[in-house]
């Protein structure tokens, strides 16, 4: 009468559907989450999926329920200690009903905030959407390539540096044994016995050996002759057994990538700029973290002086001073130069700025970047926050800070630097968007 | 746990016979344990079972089944996502275990276990669900009359592949919408009077095609030219008017307490396949509906059965000692009541209510003190306790049971007092303890707890304005000036008025004097705002 089914085997996951339908559900809170969630968080740390807590208020279901206080009523409660009946209990307060509780609503808990984790891919898909990402853009990072040298068999000919010895010798020790060349131990037996006939003919009194001795000594100096002369006609090693190693190029995708962040913390970037340009920061790490294997990050703030600094000093720490740009993109050049040799790492950098520059320093810039930098680059975006009061003053004025005049004419006429006004969060998008065109562009070349 | 120490002395200690030694099991262990189960639970305690189907899932498949009700086919919908998402992080960061076990009221009567659980667990949640169960289901009168285990799962492959359809074709939100605002008067979708018929699957499907097939031919494309009907019944006089408000009544049927029953036939505006997954949502709610109502029995007849298999299972040396300190240990965090100045209180745990009032029913029929035959002259000392109890499985459900069979040793070992709560007092009143005063109010208070025509607020349709702006009349009855939730009601009018399709009121009515409370009014423009 009993069925034993096993069903460890199907399908698990019924409940992706349910899960789907309730992110959709929630997105609204879903997103905002995320948004703090981000705000509080480290660049390279934005990867992993995350717990998440939204209210659960919006995702109430209601229904007619008896309220949980008022009106005339009675309950049992279990757990009676000290009570007689006409005892009078002050009334609890609201929170911590008793059995009130119980009756009020038997999904009690939909008013708390509620909790759950969202896998990495729904993450990173909110955050993306947050900015309103093209999907394609996703997909669609440029990549550079190395060469690497790899085996690729063996040839006849090639330089003798790349001479295959085993290779070599084994063809030649074939080709010694085909043709029946005489080992050198052979023709060395031969003379040994020779001259031993040679001693016995002098230890003679006629100086001459007896007829037997005679015929075998000649018959031995005829082979001696007939092996060195063979040896003569077969070299050791003939050009035919010659074997070279081969060497093919391989194109080597390049896995790693380190993102330069540069900043302006002079005095004039206010808080909110900085969070404005972590938010793009962050954003290019994601990116970069979705293409690459591993990606690293370097921080160089500059007030008139530049420094590679960590993370929390980078956008947390104050300091006063002037701002002379060119010194962070020395330092960066630098860094560049110490320990990211090209050739093994993908090159991105971001900038993010104020605009404000010591006056005689444009030019300066100009020339690192164009001659040091953006060769080195795979792409190297220079952000510019305002304020949102002053974007509008100088979008009517065509005002046009220190910084972006000495940048402009670099950007025209380069694909991989793109630069962009940014007053508020959904701006930062169009710099990948311009990341992006300009990809497609030299796609269609 | 008494009968057990008891029997110690006479058990059978030959190890050779035990169902198994270690704490794994597989599938020949289990078999042979289902067997020796089976043997106790037809021919000593003479059960009456559906056929058994056992399954076997992982933790993972639990979690699904969860969070879709228990059920093991269930439509989509963001709710039980919702409870996806949140049972899945309690349980990933261990603040709550999964259930042993589910079981389906069907036919075969369907066991979930899971795969992490030791074989003693297994024999437990064999002996809970595929016996204790499986018999209740089998033999309450409430389940009988309202549930159909032999469709039940053939229903709601229909119901799912039905809104997986409409989903597709009428896209997530307009389903989401309809089913939103089914769930949140699913309470008062169930008939809690009438025989409902039970459910087919080819019968289902024929009426779903006629329906389609019946619109598709009345349809006429001149109605939607019609003008606007005029407004008012002014002209007509005071008793003409009464006569069509009875008429009217008449043609509705109302008053009606199914709500859901009551929009899926007449909500004017509603699409066909809308009124299809109205009729789906009520017809799950019908089929808890039962469920709802005898939680404390069912939990009580499922802990009884297990506690009496495994002891017996014991006593015969078909397990070890250490098995039954293990089972010991799970039944007693099963059986657990906190007490109400408890932070882990939540209320009357009906596995340790239930569990103790099987045991005491038991305790009177064998062995009966003065007061219990005071009490209970009918079943005290006639020594025919399973009998006595299948008795009570059969013809009960909670309400009529606790106040049947509660006897005043429960009310004292659980040490049950009763709270006056009255809203013009500033305090709470003792209003009767576990004494010869108390016992029977007690008792009736706890009965009335459990009832769920008290529990679940009294609503009614009552009138609709059908020759005017067709507003919906809603009635809710107050009895002893309880109000509804009134955030949620508000809420829940919301989504009555979605289907509806134009105004509703909620009046709240004195049960009695008849007069009317408040009201709550529900605009269709407000639709334009959400």
């Amino acid at each position: 009468m009993l069925y034993i089914v096993d069903r460890r085997k199907n399908p698990t996951g019924k409940s992706l559907g349910n899960r789907q339908r309730f992110m959709r559900r929630a997105k609204a809170q879903i997103k905002k989450a995320v948004e703090n969630t981000i705000r509080s968080r480290g660049i390279t740390d934005t990867t992993n999926g995350d717990q998440i807590t939204i209210p659960g208020k919006t995702l109430k279901e209601p229904g007619f329920h008896h309220a949980g206080r008022g009106g005339n009523r009675n309950y049992v409660l279990p757990g009676n200690k000290k009570f007689v009946q006409g005892d009078r209990i002050a009334r609890p307060q609201s929170g911590d009903s008793g059995a009130g509780g119980s009756q009020a609503s038997p999904d009690g808990d939909g008013e708390d905030e509620f909790q759950f984790t969202l896998t990495r891919d729904e993450f990173l898909d909110i955050f993306f959407e947050d900015l309103e990402l093209p999907d394609l853009l996703k997909k669609s990072l440029k990549q550079t390539t190395a060469f690497r040298n790899a085996r690729a068999g063996f040839s006849v000919e090639g330089t003798p540096s790349n001479l295959s010895l085993v290779r070599t010798m084994r063809n030649s020790l074939a080709r010694r044994i085909g043709l029946r060349r005489p080992k050198t131990v052979e023709v060395r037996e031969l003379e040994e016995k020779i001259s031993v006939l040679q001693a016995k003919a002098e230890k003679r009194p006629n100086g001459k050996l007896t007829k037997a001795d005679d015929t075998k000594l000649h018959t031995l100096l005829a082979d001696l002759e007939e092996a060195k002369r063979r040896m003569k006609a077969i070299p050791f090693i003939d050009p035919i057994d010659t074997r070279y190693n081969q060497f093919q190029q391989i194109p080597d995708p390049n896995t790693q990538a380190v993102m330069f962040c540069l900043m302006d913390v002079s005095g004039s970037m206010s808080e909110q700029m900085k969070e404005l340009a972590k938010r793009f920061f962050m954003l290019l790490h994601l990116f970069l973290h979705r293409k690459y294997e591993h990606v690293e990050v370097v921080f160089i703030r500059h007030t008139s002086r530049a420094a590679e600094v960590d993370e929390d000093t980078f956008f947390y720490s104050r300091e006063t001073g002037g701002t002379i740009v060119s010194t962070a993109l020395e330092e960066m050049k630098k860094v560049l130069k110490d320990r990211y040799p090209t050739d093994q790492w993908n090159i991105y950098a971001a900038q993010a700025s104020d605009g404000d520059n010591y006056s005689n320093d444009g030019s300066k810039c100009t020339a690192l970047l164009a001659e040091d930098l953006l060769p080195k680059c795979q792409y190297y975006a220079y952000i510019e926050i305002t304020d949102e009061r002053e974007a509008e003053i100088f979008s009517a004025a065509e005002g046009e800070t220190a910084l972006w005049k000495a940048y402009a004419p670099l950007a025209s006429n380069n694909p991989r630097f793109a630069l962009k006004r940014v007053t508020k969060a959904a701006d930062i998008f169009p710099v990948f968007r311009e990341l992006f065109a300009k990809n497609r562009a030299e796609a269609k070349v | 746990m008494s009968s057990k120490t008891k029997s110690a002395d006479t058990r059978n200690t030959d190890d050779s016979k035990l169902l198994f030694t270690s704490a794994d099991w597989d599938f020949e262990t289990l078999k042979a344990t289902y067997d020796a189960i089976e043997d106790i639970a037809i021919n000593e305690m003479k059960l009456d079972v559906y056929p058994n189907q056992v399954e076997v899932i992982t933790s993972e498949q639990m979690l699904d089944a969860y969070s879709s009700i228990g059920m093991p086919l269930m439509y989509h919908h963001w709710s039980f996502g919702k409870r996806f998402v949140r049972d899945d992080v309690m349980y990933r960061k261990g603040y709550q275990g999964l259930a042993y076990e589910i079981v389906i009221n069907s036919n075969p009567c369907i066991s979930y276990v899971m795969e992490e659980n030791t074989i003693v667990m297994q024999t437990l949640v064999m002996a809970h669900a595929a016996f204790g169960h499986n018999h209740f289901f089998k033999n309450n009168y409430l389940f009988k009359q309202w549930t159909d285990a032999e469709g039940i799962l053939d229903y709601l492959q229909f119901a799912k592949r039905y809104i997986a359809k409409c989903e597709d074709r009428y896209g997530f939100d307009a389903v989401e919408r309809i089913l939103d605002a089914a769930h949140a008067l699913m309470d008062q979708g169930v008939n809690r009077y009438s025989h409902p018929e039970k459910p087919n699957l080819a019968a289902e499907l024929q009426r779903e095609r006629d329906r389609a097939k019946y619109e598709d031919e009345t349809y006429n494309d001149l109605w939607r030219t019609l003008p606007q009907p005029d407004q008012g019944d002014q002209d007509i006089d005071e008793l003409k008017r009464k006569m069509r408000i009875e008429e009217r009544r008449a043609q509705f049927g109302l008053p009606e307490e199914n709500l859901l029953y009551f929009l899926e036939k007449n909500a004017p505006s509603l699409q066909a396949w809308e009124r299809e997954l109205l009729r789906i949502v009520r017809n799950i709610g019908q089929y808890f509906y039962p469920q709802k109502q005898t939680k404390v029995m069912n939990e009580g007849c499922a802990c009884y059965v297990h506690y009496a298999i495994m002891n017996s299972l014991y006593d015969k040396g078909l397990i070890s000692e250490g098995a039954m300190m293990e089972f010991i240990d799970y039944h007693s965090r099963v059986v657990f009541q906190a007490e109400y100045d408890d932070p882990r209180y939540s209320g009357f745990n009906p596995y340790a209510l239930g569990f103790a009032m099987m045991q005491d029913i038991h305790r009177i029929c064998v062995d009966p003190t003065e007061e219990d035959h005071k009490w209970f002259p009918d079943i005290a000392g006639n020594n025919e306790p399973i009998e006595t109890l299948k008795e009570a499985w059969a013809h009960y459900r909670d309400e009529s049971f606790i106040l049947q069979f509660l006897s005043p040793k429960v009310m004292r070992d659980m040490r049950m007092f009763m709270i006056d709560d009255q809203s013009t007092s500033p305090h709470l009143e003792v209003g009767a303890i576990h004494n010869d005063n108390g016992y029977r109010r007690v008792r009736r208070s706890l009965a009335r707890m459990h009832d769920i025509s008290v529990r679940d607020p009294d609503m009614q349709v009552v009138d609709v304005d059908i020759r005017g702006n067709r507003q919906l009349y809603i009635q809710h009855t107050e009895h002893e000036g309880i109000r509804l939730e009134k955030s949620e009601a508000e809420m829940t009018l919301g989504y009555i008025g979605q289907l509806w399709g134009y105004g509703v009121t909620l009046q709240a009515v004195d049960y009695e004097n008849g007069e009317i409370l408040h009201e709550m009014n529900y605009k269709p423009e407000d639709l334009a705002g959400n």
